[in-house]
């Protein structure tokens, strides 16, 4: 029968299953034990999802090349007025027309 | 069951699917790469059901093929799950009524769309409650598990996902996720930093730390900017945001 789980892999994958874990609970428990939050730090933390959700987003249109750049771009100017559903649908079929007939 | 109940379960399943879709094809993917880089299907899903965080999975399974010192991986898993911390932070003013053991499972499914929808119901007024967070995220967790042993299984079928257009879904629905802060205050200045920050960290210093570094940029820049009368600051020339 064929291996199901090496131990190794298993401790390496446990080890990266508490590392993300601390991450998810860490945020909590420091904010928590301040007394209070200043007004720049709520600031701050306003700011969080736009600020990290930016990097998982502009350095692919900018790397991802002219396709990629197209397609994010196409998606933006749709999300201005639309859901989220229809600017993946919208994304796709700008990446797959432009694929097809631009860069081949 | 009360009919509120029932709306907060709909609403969670709806939002979810919406994640499910457009992550699905990263967890094939994964299971796919992760097979291709030497691992069974098995370890691929229990990486997938204990780490639960597509980017850094990949990351981890690109590495385990490179003869990478294990310690050096974990902290590349760790250093690419480190917008996290900040998740966790930003969420705690919506889940204080979560028990110990709620967190405790609560914090464990907290993945990017988690928290941005997590954020934008606290925030538009209505109670983040234990069973709408939950519904949302195991409604989410398991179609990861499932679609992480179907790409195992499938293997090196589905090949170059760039052939089918897969790759755009991930940046365009985090994106969409960014849209939807977009009537915050100082939203353009933040994602102005946070976009030319992560852009310049990825040439100076390299992924996957640009995602920290930009993300520290666009923080620093709404802690700096004036506070007070948010409102009046609302940037022009943007459609007002609409109920979605």
């Amino acid at each position: 029968m064929e291996t199901l789980f090496r131990p190794d892999m298993v401790w390496l994958i446990v080890c990266a299953a508490l590392a993300t874990y601390a991450t998810r609970f860490g945020g909590y428990v420091l904010i928590t034990r301040m007394k209070r939050i200043p007004p720049r730090m709520e600031a701050a933390l306003s700011a969080v999802p736009a600020a990290v959700l930016t990097t998982l987003v502009v350095p692919a249109a900018v790397t991802g090349g002219i396709d990629m750049a197209f397609a994010i771009l196409v998606a933006l100017v749709a999300g201005m007025r639309t859901g989220t559903m229809a600017m993946l649908a919208i994304g796709w079929v700008a990446v797959m027309v432009f694929r097809q007939f631009v860069t081949g | 069951m009360s009919s509120e109940r029932s709306a907060e379960i709909r609403d969670a399943l709806r939002r979810g699917l919406a994640v499910a879709v457009s992550a699905g094809p990263f967890a094939v993917l994964f299971g796919a790469v992760a097979v291709d880089n030497g691992l069974t299907i098995a370890e691929a899903t229990l990486m997938s059901a204990i780490v639960y965080a597509g980017a850094s999975q990949l990351v981890g399974v690109e590495l385990f093929n490179h003869n990478v010192a294990p310690w050096l991986i974990i902290l590349s898993i760790f250093a690419v799950n480190f917008r996290h911390v900040l998740y966790s932070a930003a969420i705690a003013r919506h889940i204080r009524h979560f028990t110990l053991g709620q967190k405790l499972a609560g914090f464990f499914l907290l993945i990017d769309p988690l928290f941005a929808e997590a954020e934008r119901r606290g925030e538009s007024g209505v109670r983040v409650s234990f069973v709408w967070y939950m519904t949302l995220g195991i409604s989410v967790y398991l179609p990861w598990l499932l679609l992480t042993v179907l790409g195992g299984v499938l293997g090196n079928l589905i090949g170059d996902p760039r052939a089918i257009g897969i790759d755009v879904l991930l940046p365009i629905y985090f994106m969409g996720l960014v849209l939807g802060f977009r009537s915050r205050a100082n939203f353009l200045p933040v994602v102005f930093a946070s976009g030319v920050g992560s852009v310049a960290a990825l040439h100076f210093v390299g992924s996957p730390w640009h995602v920290s570094l930009g993300a520290l940029a666009g923080i620093t820049v709404a802690a700096l900017l004036p506070t007070d009368g948010g409102e009046a600051e609302e940037p022009v020339g943007l459609p007002v945001k609409g109920e979605a």
